[in-house]
């Protein structure tokens, strides 16, 4: 299938070679990082993990996300996701890769990276992440590409292939929950010491995934004649929604817990994210950002009239991958870190080498989806699954636009007559 | 060589002699036997007592971290992503939980010495990816500079803020005319720490900072009822920081 990808428009081209040239700009500040050492982040002995790391946790909800469609589909028999499933899983796959890209460009020796595997050591759960991201690749690699190319056969899905699927339904669980036990059970680190983050990673991985993925296949119908199903959509966002109540539902328990207890270590990164401490404030409006966004976002998904406007869904979905990303992708280290084991404060500001280098990680995931992406719209146009129809719905949507535009110029004509 | 079946049954032959012997080979090329100095101290717990009645100062602390860094080739960084294997710090800063508004000035003043804690259970090495940092029998947190990885979970890890990056290269922070060629300075990408002077130990010498102390420093057997260590921590009240992670430490502080 992989053919599908090249042949394509000279739009498609145009924006693949921006990627390349995106690509090559990150690549001369990782090679320079690479000669120099992390000397060139804004990383420091206090806050010893950056936006590397924080990139990595962050796509790791994007990579879990993609769950939200395949698990009603495969679970549930809800067949309005039978189209969407394909997109979930390459867009998986793609934040798989960027995962493992941001760790790569955080180590300090990367060559030595195999060491994770010549020695296994299980006791560390950094061992356990790489397993699990490993797995959740390769799973989504052959189930996506599996399913893709039987459908162009117009041959039923293997059945040996679903013991592969609920698997990988299962195995989205773990990545994200992995991921939060590399955080929450380090001794002294306040802010990540609390049993409720897993959950909250997974919370915040189901609203702010979807979203992600909900964006990026709105501007796919720009590009392509591919259209997603009406129902799809409307469950998807409902899922987003509750997904996001929940994520804030447990934020607040984190800051009751701390509060109400009272008791200082809980609550020391709390106060210096969200009003300073010791003289420094960086944080702060960030962290307010946060919380407005999110409320923000939340007020426009549980309001039906604004939830299903859409023209307004994009807006709202992008308020609320903003207020994500500050928490999951900026707070939640920078507050790990901070105040130090010394209680002091040392602030941490990403450098703009540390930036080009995550464009450079951005920018391969992005075109990895473009791929993908192309290649499954190019498999649907060929077999006409789930396609733009003159009226604006999807050909999934079975609905009777056309027909009643017919009655309705039938009825003028007799008018007229 | 034709492709019939007698051709592949003698591969197969080779193949499964060879599966045979590898295990045999495996072995004898593995741990290579030890000659110990017979000079070597030992000990089933390697712990050191502090006594900040007598080590206090900034210049104290400050001559020993000198001692210690020059002779463990640890780089002089300026700025945050700076290298230590020992400094000090004020009261509030070596145990900020156990601080109270209405301590005795005196010791609220004082400066301690802070260094890697040798836990009984490192988090550090609990969370290595690679096993370049372990525990040894004797009790010492050490590192591996070949195997580390440079991930720095060990220093997301650490309770006490013991471990530092090379964030660049750690020579440019030497002056390459003084090294100590009896021992290896490292590359960049790489986290070091203390070592409770491992290689001092083994050819019979008490860890530097120990013995620059003149005395305010007590190092020994943690194990052995009779050692000096045991003798200081029965006749004295210690502390030691962040009691409540649960890691143990190796160093106490008379107070």
């Amino acid at each position: 299938m992989l053919e599908i990808a090249l042949k394509g428009s000279k739009r498609y081209y145009g924006w693949i070679a921006f990627l390349l040239v995106l690509i090559g700009i990150g690549s001369m500040a990782y090679v320079n990082q690479l000669m120099v050492g992390l000397k060139t982040t804004g990383m420091s002995r206090d806050v010893s993990w950056g936006f590397y790391i924080s990139q990595f946790t962050y796509l790791v909800g994007l990579a879990a996300s993609g769950v939200m469609i395949v698990l009603p589909h495969y679970f549930h028999n809800y067949k309005k996701n039978k189209h969407m499933v394909i997109f979930g899983e390459f867009m998986a796959i793609a934040a798989c890769v960027m995962c493992m890209l941001f760790i790569a460009v955080d180590v300090g020796q990367p060559t030595r990276m195999l060491n994770v595997m010549l020695y296994p050591t299980p006791n560390s759960i950094l061992f356990w992440d790489m397993t699990v991201l490993c797995g959740y690749l390769g799973l989504n690699l052959m189930v996506g590409w599996i399913c893709l190319e039987a459908d162009r056969q117009r041959l039923p899905h293997p059945k040996w292939l679903k013991p592969f699927i609920y698997t990988s339904i299962i195995w989205a669980f773990s990545i994200h929950t992995v991921t939060a036990f590399l955080y929450q059970g380090l001794p002294g680190r306040h802010y990540w010491l609390t049993a409720i983050l897993a959950a909250r990673f997974l919370a915040s991985a189901f609203c702010s995934g979807p979203a992600i993925l909900l964006l990026v296949l709105k501007i796919t119908e720009k590009f392509t004649t591919f259209q997603m199903p009406k129902d799809a959509v409307k469950t998807l966002v409902k899922i987003i929604m509750y997904a996001m109540c929940v994520n804030m539902f447990f934020f607040l328990l984190e800051v009751f817990t701390s509060f109400y207890s009272n008791i200082p270590g809980h609550m020391h990164p709390i106060i210096y994210l969200f009003s300073g401490a010791h003289g420094h404030h960086e944080l702060v409006p960030y962290m307010w950002t946060f919380i407005g966004f999110a409320f923000l976002s939340i007020a426009l998904l549980v309001t039906p009239k604004l939830r299903e406007n859409h023209k307004l869904l994009p807006w709202t979905l992008c308020i609320l991958v903003i207020a994500t990303w500050l928490d999951k992708g900026l707070g939640l280290v920078i507050g790990g870190f901070n105040p130090t084991p010394f209680d002091t404060i040392t602030p941490y500001m990403p450098t703009g080498k540390e930036l080009l280098v995550s464009m450079m990680v951005y920018a391969i995931g992005a075109l990895i989806v473009t791929v993908l992406f192309k290649i499954a719209t190019g498999v649907k146009a060929e077999m006409g699954h789930s396609q733009a129809l003159p009226c604006g719905c999807s050909t999934e949507d079975f609905c009777d636009c056309a027909e009643k535009a017919e009655a309705a110029a039938e009825a003028a004509a007799t008018v007229e007559a | 060589m034709k492709n019939n079946r007698r051709a592949f049954i003698k591969l197969a032959g080779i193949a499964a002699a060879g599966l045979a012997l590898a295990p045999k080979a495996m072995a004898s090329s593995g741990a290579s036997p030890v000659k110990k100095n017979p000079a070597g101290i030992t000990a089933k717990r390697w712990a050191m007592v502090i006594d900040s009645t007598k080590l206090h100062t900034k210049e104290d602390i400050a001559k020993l971290a000198e001692v210690c860094h020059s002779i463990h080739n640890v780089p002089h960084i300026e700025g945050n992503q700076n290298v230590k294997w020992i400094w000090g710090a004020p009261y509030a800063q070596a145990f900020p939980e156990q601080e109270n508004p209405h301590l005795a000035e005196e010791v609220h003043e004082r400066e301690y010495i802070l260094l890697c804690n040798h836990c009984e259970n490192p988090p550090c090495v609990r969370v290595c990816p690679t096993q370049a940092t372990y525990k040894r029998p004797d009790g010492i947190v050490a590192m591996d500079y070949h195997r580390c990885i440079g991930c720095r979970y060990c220093m997301a890890g650490c309770p006490y803020g013991s471990r530092s990056f090379n964030w660049g290269e750690p020579r440019e922070g030497l002056d390459l005319s003084k090294l100590n060629p009896e021992f290896p300075t490292r590359m960049r990408g790489v986290v070091e720490k203390c070592n409770f002077c491992v290689e001092r130990l083994a050819v019979g010498k008490l860890p530097a900072c120990v013995e620059a102390s003149e005395g305010a420093i007590v190092f020994g057997d943690l194990s052995d009822p009779d050692s000096d260590v045991r003798k200081v921590l029965r006749e004295r009240f210690t502390i030691r920081r962040k009691p409540a992670v649960g890691t143990e430490p190796g160093v106490y502080y008379i107070i």
